[in-house]
């Protein structure tokens, strides 16, 4: 391939922003800006599916890889895709426009910023997925947080200040000590290409502080639990597709490093610390079902369910076998899609009664039968009913984790139960019931774009459910083979003592 | 004679100053054009240096002036940013009435003592550059001399200053005595670790120079001093100081002293971290943005430090670097400073940056992207000095300075953020005034790309740094 295609992913969200930066804002409507950022990320989505398509699933290597000189001879621009990472291209991808469907039709403040950061944000998440060099992949993943912060701090509510910074600050507490890990890893083995770094392996002795200092940034942006606590925050602050973006996609790149990196490069100390991720998810998973069922906001509910959800994903992870992690790419992509359709299912009534509080609703199925029946569809994906693409996720993650633990397993199931009351209690008392309020029965159905958005949605939640192949097929070469490395470098070093 | 070339710099300069000081006596209201004059002295002083960049490694007068990489890179850097120094001020200086024809020429003058530093390899000719330079600094921070605060930071400079050199001087006979020169090279060959009054003398001088450099525990001037100055002189002492200082740390501790590291590196990893950590802290409180500055410079001197805490010519280039895209993002963020005027009257309160967004979109992105590099956050170019800074730290495993100095720039995000916020979360206020004259803008506008840009061809940069091999 002589196009540099991942190139073309990465940058051109960036010259679309820069194009709308400077469009003379003078128009009050921002109206070229809205068909700019629309067209770029649509055109970046067809692009990426060019990239599937052409993406040949059965070789294990990292496909359409570039490789640039970048910072004098020791640090290469290099990046390249695998079964695992096209996926979440793709899912980044589909879901910006989707935001920016969102966005141009209820966000009047500030609009044109506002694209401005989204498409920025698409360049950094791309960037995230792709890179095949720890720095490169720092300064996509740290990058991030600039955009993010703006998004939440300028069309946040209330308390987006204090959310902004706890996000911030958080995120980059846990990164810095990542930071200090690459670096040491450079000067370990020389390289940080990651390609060269799984062949050549690290160090037994320095694998267990490396991979901890990884944790400390990854567990804060999956969240885990107990450092999740800006999630919430962040999530019921942020404006809608601000949430859309940070539970979308902005999650799964943790969860994505922890594939990549953490059992990728330091398979000795994964396998050390199962018990710490194990423990930590099941508490997440229990104990922020149990705290979800308690709120009564709806966008703290999604976001603990979200907590929650990415629970199951490191469980899965962790378990290092082929059903598990499989079921854990799966689940992030599914999460991916239904938290995004859960978080603008809330935007849709919250732009029209301006609360998110659960008892200002009720009986919304008489007025907005059509809200109900997609909003239905969401809550079962979220709760995993067979059929739906949520299903599939969480039935392979505990089915990798039976093979690991039975303990663990049952635990786990619980918290599918615990999802499901959650999930179906506020879709109850949200949509069923008699009308208490009078302003709900003013309230208008679906508009035809928000119709549209969510529909868009519904389909790859529906679709998976029923056909998760393409998406399994695609992960499959990647995840078999990563396992195979894990497995081998665990053998040698068993024979070694 | 053939020799002299290598000093023509130093000898334009002198001359130039000369002249200007008597062109400026006999002719009366010729200051404006004293300082246009000055400008352009710079510029061709910058190209005489230009063309001495392929010399390396020349000494002359007996070995005691070194014109070597590191000393034309670090003159260069000095030359450069004091020629933007002057394209930003010159409205500011006609506005507050301070464009007197003494001012060009006292910048002048200090840039000759900083280049004299950077040059030297010998105790009595560094000492007589920094002389220079200092005294140069005190008339300067207190040349608004109306202002009440301005003639307090000067008198508070020069006092504690004058107790620095005092120090430093000590230090300097203590090492003469021990060693017997004052040749850096000469002391070289006649110490050795096991004398402690050579060891007595090096403290001494690092407390003098930390002194220059603003590090903690010798800080206490600098936020009186950046505060009470006129803001176009704090711009000056923000950058060029810290230039000239550094080199001379660089020099001092890693050619006569290179193979007592363990005698001093204790030390540097002291200030260093103290400075990280006071920078960070101090920084929260502040309600005006110059003592902010000052807080956020020491901490970054606490930066540069722990480059050459590593010891090895990895550490020294990222220090190198680390202040090279310091003064940069420092030049940025005074340019912006220089934009918040209404009516004739400069704001420099963080309150007054409150909703700046809203009327000034451009300025505001500037100033997102600034503080977003001096908090360090990548893709932006305060990254890279860091980065630089603290591969050269774990290369030397030196792991507790490296995570003590990256949490703390996590405390020092929280009050860049905290103008961020201010910026682009709070109620807007009055328009400031936009007429802002070309060479403000045109800083404005390099600096902020440089700082944007950066990551897109990084080894520019490294490249120029590599050749500079102290040990």
């Amino acid at each position: 391939m002589d196009f540099p295609i991942i190139s073309s992913l990465i940058i051109l969200p960036t010259i679309g922003a820069l194009f709308i930066l400077f469009t003379k804002s003078s128009n009050s409507k921002y109206q070229s800006s809205k068909y700019v950022a629309l067209f770029i990320s649509l055109a970046n989505f067809i692009l990426s599916i060019y990239l599937w398509l052409i993406f040949d699933k059965s070789s294990i290597n990292f496909q359409f890889v570039e490789n640039r000189e970048w910072l004098s001879g020791f640090i290469n621009y290099k990046v390249g895709v695998d079964g695992i990472s096209i996926l979440f291209i793709l899912l980044t991808t589909f879901i910006t426009p989707i935001c920016i469907i969102s966005v141009i039709s209820t966000i009047e403040h500030r609009l044109k910023d506002f694209l401005i950061a989204i498409l920025i944000l698409e360049t950094l998440m791309i960037g995230v997925f792709c890179s095949l060099d720890l720095i490169i992949f720092y300064l996509f993943f740290e990058g991030g947080l600039i955009p993010m912060f703006l998004i939440i701090g300028i069309w946040g509510g209330e308390r987006r200040v204090y959310s902004a910074f706890k996000f911030f600050l958080y995120t980059l507490l846990g990164s810095v000590l990542m930071l200090i890990a690459i670096i040491s890893i450079y000067w370990i083995s020389g390289t940080t290409d990651v390609e060269k770094l799984y062949e050549i392996g690290i160090g037994e002795q320095y694998q267990k502080l490396l991979w901890l200092a990884f944790f400390s940034s990854f567990a804060v942006k999956t969240p885990m639990w107990p450092v999740h606590t800006w999630l919430p925050d962040a999530h019921v602050e942020a404006p809608t597709a601000g949430s859309v973006l940070l539970a979308a996609i902005l999650l799964k790149m943790a969860g994505y490093g922890f594939i990549r990196f953490s059992v990728g490069l330091f398979p000795i100390a994964s396998e050390y610390f199962v018990p710490l991720v194990f423990a930590l998810s099941l508490i997440a998973i229990i104990y922020t079902s149990l705290v979800a069922l308690m709120q009564e906001d709806m966008k703290k509910l999604i976001a603990y369910s979200s907590v929650a959800h990415m629970g199951f994903v490191t469980l899965g992870i962790f378990t290092m076998t082929q059903q598990g992690i499989e079921g854990s790419i799966f689940q992030m992509i599914s999460h991916g899609l239904v938290s995004a359709a859960l978080f603008l299912s809330v935007g849709v009534v919250y732009d029209r009664n301006h609360t998110r509080l659960i008892k200002k609703y009720g009986g919304l199925v008489t007025v907005m039968p059509k809200y109900g029946i997609v909003f239905m569809i969401f809550a079962l994906g979220s709760l995993g009913l067979p059929g739906t693409s949520g299903f599939i996720g969480e039935f392979l993650i505990l089915m990798g984790t039976f093979k690991k633990s039975f303990l663990v397993a049952t635990i786990a199931s619980l918290g599918v139960i615990l999802g499901a009351a959650y999930m179906l209690w506020m879709y109850k008392r949200v949509v069923f019931g008699e009308i208490i309020h009078e302003e709900i029965k003013s309230m208008k159905d679906l508009k035809k774009f928000e119709l549209l958005i969510l529909i868009l949605l519904a389909i790859p939640i529906i679709f998976f459910g029923f056909y998760p192949e393409p998406l399994i097929n695609s992960v499959e070469t990647s995840v078999t083979s990563l396992i195979d490395n894990y497995n081998s470098n665990l053998t040698q070093s068993i024979v070694k003592k | 004679m053939e020799n002299l070339e290598i000093i023509l710099p130093e000898i334009f300069l002198s001359l130039t100053i000369m002249f200007l000081l008597l062109f400026g006596v006999f002719k009366k209201n010729s200051s404006k054009l004293i300082y246009n004059l000055t400008t352009l002295s710079l510029i061709i002083l910058f190209a005489l240096l230009l063309n001495l960049y392929q010399v390396s490694d020349l000494s002359i007068f007996n070995n005691s002036y070194k014109v070597d990489s590191l000393a034309t890179f670090m003159k260069l850097l000095t030359i450069g940013s004091g020629i933007f120094v002057m394209l930003t001020c010159s409205k500011y200086i006609e506005i507050n009435n301070i464009n007197k024809m003494e001012y060009p020429i006292l910048i002048l003058s200090s840039i000759l003592g900083m280049m004299v530093m950077i040059s030297s390899n010998d105790l009595i000719v560094f000492y007589m550059g920094l002389e220079l330079q200092s005294l140069a600094l005190y008339v300067l921070a207190s040349f608004n001399r109306e202002n009440i605060l301005s003639t307090e930071s000067g008198l508070k400079y020069f006092v504690l200053s004058a107790l620095s050199s005092g120090l430093l001087l000590y230090g300097c006979s203590l090492i003469y005595g021990f060693s017997g020169s004052t040749n850096f090279n000469t002391i070289l060959e006649n110490s050795s670790s096991g004398q402690y009054g050579i060891t007595f003398g090096i403290v001494f001088v690092l407390v003098g120079l930390a002194f220059k450099i603003s590090a903690v525990p010798f800080h206490m001037w600098a936020p009186d001093v950046y505060q009470g100055s006129p803001t176009s002189v704090t711009t000056f002492f923000a950058v060029l100081p810290k230039i000239a200082a550094l080199s001379v740390f660089i020099r001092f501790l890693y050619v006569p002293f290179a193979e007592m590291n363990d005698q001093w590196q204790m030390i540097i990893i002291f200030l260093s971290i103290a400075s990280m950590i006071f920078g960070a802290v101090a920084a929260i409180g502040q309600k005006n943005l110059k003592r902010l500055i000052a807080y956020s410079s020491i901490g970054h001197m606490g930066y540069a430090l722990t480059g050459l805490a590593a010891g090895t010519n990895q550490g020294i280039q990222g220090s190198i670097s680390y202040i090279a895209i310091y003064l940069v993002m420092n030049l940025a963020f005074f340019s912006c400073m220089f934009m918040l005027r209404r009516n004739n009257e400069y704001y420099e309160s963080i309150e007054d940056l409150s909703g700046l967004s809203k009327n000034h979109p451009l300025l505001s992105f500037s100033l997102l992207i600034i503080l977003f590099s001096l908090a360090g956050i990548p893709p932006l170019a305060g990254f890279f000095a860091k980065f630089y800074v603290f591969m050269a730290v774990i290369e030397q495993k030196m792991y507790f300075l490296a995570i003590v100095g990256l949490l703390s720039t996590v405390i020092a995000a929280f009050y860049y953020l905290r103008i961020i916020k201010i910026i682009y979360f709070d109620k807007e206020k009055e328009k400031f005034e936009t007429d802002h004259h070309l060479g403000l803008k045109f800083t404005l506008a390099v600096s902020t790309i440089f700082i944007l840009a950066y990551f897109i061809y990084p080894s520019g940069l490294t490249e120029i740094v590599s050749k500079i091999n102290i040990i």
